[in-house]
């Protein structure tokens, strides 16, 4: 058994240790807001914030984030996540969604390190894919995000 | 997708409405079924019998709930089919919900393919769904006003309703959910008069929300892949690695070993490892040694398929999709003669979500939960696979992540390979079934690849006296159960559309086609022939254009006479592009126009080309689909349509080595990123014809748009696709 400190609880999962932790949150802990993409590390569907870094999460093994925060899309808060919800709804940014909490949760992590990102600051954090091909709104979006934060 | 089933035109019938009212009573408890539809024998109907389900239910609680025709692959139709529904129940916005319907055909047919069987495709959701869930909410707001007529002892004139409340002018009111166990009692109006559009209110209203906003951005929102049901297990299949092959043997030693696999078991289409979770299951299927019978298996790469295709370029025995004149002769009298020959790659939908679907047996039924394209014929798959009654299988039909044709399979492969595979291990548990990413990518059913040639004559003053199209590719419908009606004369119209209804006025003309036979599965992909037919045809009239020292967009409009929409699209594209005038600093446009689905959508794009790269900076749409329900959607999918169809440009290509794919994973199968995304403007062209599809129309364009643009910059031509195999940096 391992413990997994998610959101704010802690968790015992019964998971090999080298178990992506993507699974373990997923599968386990029954938090099925963080999706699965790739499992390659290539699509950020995956991304969730370890210590309040952004993480791909399917492929960190749950061993290594034994003693970490862990935080989902369910359990994101704070000034960066309420705008960023806010700026998403009012873009209407998703079509289908499936990237979405993904894409929030870099975007959040985004706007907490950089509250005024550039264009270039967007190209470099926003990687994760979208194939609905979204990007302009998420662009737009972000910085509609930042502005909601100074307000 | 179903690009080419017939259509049926829009045909208000309210006789055909009032039929339906003998259902109307169900489900009293709940409020309001107001069912519509046709109750005439309808075939598919007979053999598949369903549950009942209604358009609409009022509930207690207030909300509205709109049981949707159409599956949400993100398109926005749970949206377009609620704004229908509340602008004739004046409903609040707030009060609506959507959950996908199926199980009646009568009621959920899809009109654009003739009415007799439930599915989402071919860009026809709004079209389907235009008059019949109107009527449906027209019908229930009358019986709400019958209901508080009746309760306040006021005849009806003067009730009125609005945002969900209604309204007496002598100051009673009520809610709908105060209504509806009283409305569910009163008859459905033999007629319903709609709205005359001036009084829309939701329709055509640009600031009206997506009902899936909030649930999407907050992880809420489930999607087939996080089904949790009790005692839920997880499978994944090793499919051969050849397409064709089939399981030979196996051993499951070594995976039965791997803790949390739970079972093996062999289904008609590999071998299904099924685990306490998802990761038991990856790690089984790794253990798992399985011999594969490969005799039958296609074994060709892409350079042996691409020289049979070159060598059928050239072929006697062609079928004939359009032939007018002799194009043969104008061509050989003609002053100048252009020839270029296209090859367009294989392409995978790689939708994010990826393929799954969960099935169980319980009390008694068998139910499947999936992205349902096509819910008639799951059910009935699902039957025929767990070996009961079609009316025992319950559908639930999930939010889908991404779609682009890869859900609209006639043979339902992972709904078949979930139900098969709960079978298999005795329906002791519900068993959720996962393609991982590389399962999907080398898994098939792809866009086909096709070889096209071109040859045009110019005469004296530059006018188009002659055009040959040869069209090379598999044919998408063979052996599916729409080859009898859409495959004809040896001509699969999903391969020549786009070029055999080429709408410039040419007068002599032949577009043919061979299909060879290639083990490789192939499917539809967002926005099927057009994907390859816009871009060779657009890319071809553009080297004309310049052949003929004309300006492109001049050149266009020439040819289009008879084709208002066409000629509109392209005008309004061009004049907010600026056409005309210097690009800026460095850059180059180019300008593309294609009908598909019935909508009309021309995009200028404008690009440079740096060190061999292309860039897209800005790209001006401009789309007339009929009735603009939700002018917001129909920018988002023109901006997605064009992301999408710009990466599959730029960089998409399956390729396969002796039969196998070569690429498994978004590293190998690169798409858009949001570096790589132009700044798209949508331009809507005010209309009142009947609303058309928008979740393909965007794609076509974009390719030859982005071409013509960098022929412009460049002075190349981009023949072969995508433009990662060419070398743009010595232009
Ligand atoms: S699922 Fe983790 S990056 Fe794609
Ligand atoms: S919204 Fe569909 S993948 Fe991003």
């Amino acid at each position: 058994m391992l413990t997994l400190t998610i959101n704010g609880v802690a968790h015992e999962v019964d998971a090999d240790p080298d178990m992506p932790l993507l699974w373990a949150i997923r599968d386990l802990a029954g938090l099925t807001g963080t999706k699965y993409g790739c499992g390659a590390a290539l699509c950020g569907a995956c991304t969730v914030h370890v210590d309040g870094e952004p993480v791909r999460s399917c492929v960190m093994p749950v061993s290594a984030a034994v003693g970490s925060a862990i935080t989902t899309i369910e359990g994101v808060d704070g000034p960066a996540a309420r705008a960023v919800r806010a700026a998403w709804e009012k873009l209407d940014v998703v079509q289908c969604g499936y990237c979405q909490p993904g894409q929030v949760m870099a975007a959040v992590a985004l706007l907490q390190a950089t509250p005024r990102p550039t264009e270039a600051d967007i190209d470099s954090a926003m990687t994760n894919i979208c194939r609905c091909a979204t990007y302009q709104r998420i662009r737009a979006a972000v910085h509609e995000a930042a502005r909601l934060m100074e307000t | 997708m179903l690009a080419t089933l017939p259509r049926t035109p829009l045909r208000p019938s309210r006789r055909g409405f009032l039929k339906s009212g003998a259902l109307a009573a169900v489900g009293l408890t709940l409020g309001i079924h107001v069912p519509t539809g046709r109750l005439t024998s309808a075939l598919a109907a007979e053999a598949l019998p369903g549950p009942f389900h209604g358009y609409l239910t009022i509930g207690l609680d207030g909300t509205v709930t709109v049981r949707a025709a159409h599956m949400d692959m993100g398109q926005g139709i749970y949206t377009g089919t609620a704004t229908l529904v509340a602008e004739e129940l004046d409903a609040d916005w707030a009060q609506m919900r959507v959950e996908g319907g199926w199980g009646n055909p009568k009621l959920f047919g899809n009109l654009a393919w003739g009415g007799e069987i439930q599915g989402t495709g071919g860009s026809t959701g709004t079209a389907s769904s235009f008059l019949r869930y109107r009527q449906a909410g027209a019908a229930a707001r009358a019986m709400l006003i019958e209901a508080a007529a009746r309760t306040w002892g006021v005849p009806t004139d003067g009730i009125t309703v609005e945002s969900g409340v209604v309204r007496h002018p002598h100051g009673k009111q009520a809610s709908f959910a105060e209504l509806a166990p009283k409305a569910a009692l009163m008859p459905v109006p033999a007629e319903v008069r709609l709205k005359d559009p001036s009084q829309w209110r939701y329709i055509g209203n640009p600031d009206l929300r997506r009902l899936d906003s909030v649930a999407k951005t907050s992880g809420t929102q489930a999607f087939t892949i996080d089904v949790r049901l009790p005692g839920m297990l997880t499978a994944v299949v090793a499919h051969p690695p050849r397409f064709g092959a089939t399981v030979a043997g196996f051993d499951a030693t070594a995976a039965h070993a791997v803790k949390g696999v739970v079972d093996v078991v062999q289904i008609p289409t590999g071998v299904a490892v099924v685990a306490e979770t998802t990761w038991a299951a990856l790690k089984g299927r790794e253990a798992l040694a399985v011999t594969w019978d490969e005799h039958a298996a296609e074994t060709r790469g892409t350079a042996e398929l691409t020289e049979l295709y070159r060598s059928l370029l050239d072929a006697d025995g062609a079928a004939v999709a359009r032939a007018e004149g002799d194009a043969a002769a104008a061509i050989a009298g003609a002053a100048k003669v252009v020839t270029a020959d296209y090859e367009f790659p294989y392409l995978a939908h790689a939708a994010l979500e990826p393929l799954d679907a969960v099935a169980r047996r319980h009390l008694g039924k068998i139910e499947v939960w999936g992205g349902h394209q096509m819910p008639d014929l799951y059910q009935y798959l699902a039957a025929q696979t767990a070996g009961v009654e079609p009316k025992d299988v319950v559908l639930h039909v999930m939010m889908t992540g991404g779609g682009f044709g890869r859900r609209a399979v006639t043979d339902g492969d992972v709904i078949v390979e979930a139900v098969a595979t709960a079978r298999a291990i005795g329906w002791k548990a519900p068993v959720k079934l996962l393609w991982t990413r590389e399962d999907d990518m080398k898994g098939g059913r792809y866009r086909p690849m096709y070889l096209h040639r071109l040859e045009a004559g110019l005469d004296a003053e530059g006018r188009i006296v002659g055009w040959r199209h040869r069209i090379v590719g598999q044919s998408i419908l063979r052996g599916t159960p729409f080859e009898g009606f859409l495959v004809q004369n040896g001509v699969d119209a999903t391969s020549v559309e786009g070029a055999s209804n080429l709408p410039y006025a040419i007068p002599d003309l032949v577009v043919d086609l061979h299909s060879p036979d290639v083990g490789v599965p192939v499917l539809w992909w967002r926005a099927v022939g057009s994907t390859h037919t816009a871009y060779a045809t657009e890319a071809f009239i553009d080297e004309l254009a310049e052949a003929a020292g004309q300006d492109p967009l001049a050149f266009r409009l020439a040819m289009l006479e008879g084709h208002p929409r066409h000629r509109a699209v392209l005008e309004l594209a061009a004049e907010r592009a600026g056409w005309g005038t210097p690009p800026p600093e460095g850059r180059a446009r180019g300008i593309a126009v294609a009908e598909s689905f019935g909508s009309y959508v021309a995009q200028v794009a404008e690009v440079s080309v740096e060190g061999g790269t292309v860039r897209v900076h800005r790209v001006v749409c401009a789309v007339d689909c009929g009735v603009a329900v939700n002018p917001d959607v129909i920018k988002a999918q023109m901006e997605g349509g064009i992301g999408f169809g710009l990466g599959a440009i730029l960089k998409g290509q399956i390729t396969l080595d002796a039969g196998r794919v070569e690429q498994g994973n978004f590293d190998g199968y690169p798409v858009l990123t949001i570096d790589e995304m132009p700044a798209v403007e949508v331009h809507i062209v005010a209309s009142m014809e009947p609303p058309t599809g928008v979740g393909e129309p965007g794609v076509p364009p974009i390719g030859p748009a982005v071409a013509n643009a960098v022929a412009a910059a460049t002075g190349k031509r981009i023949r072969v696709l995508p433009f990662s195999r060419n070398d743009l940096a010595s232009a």
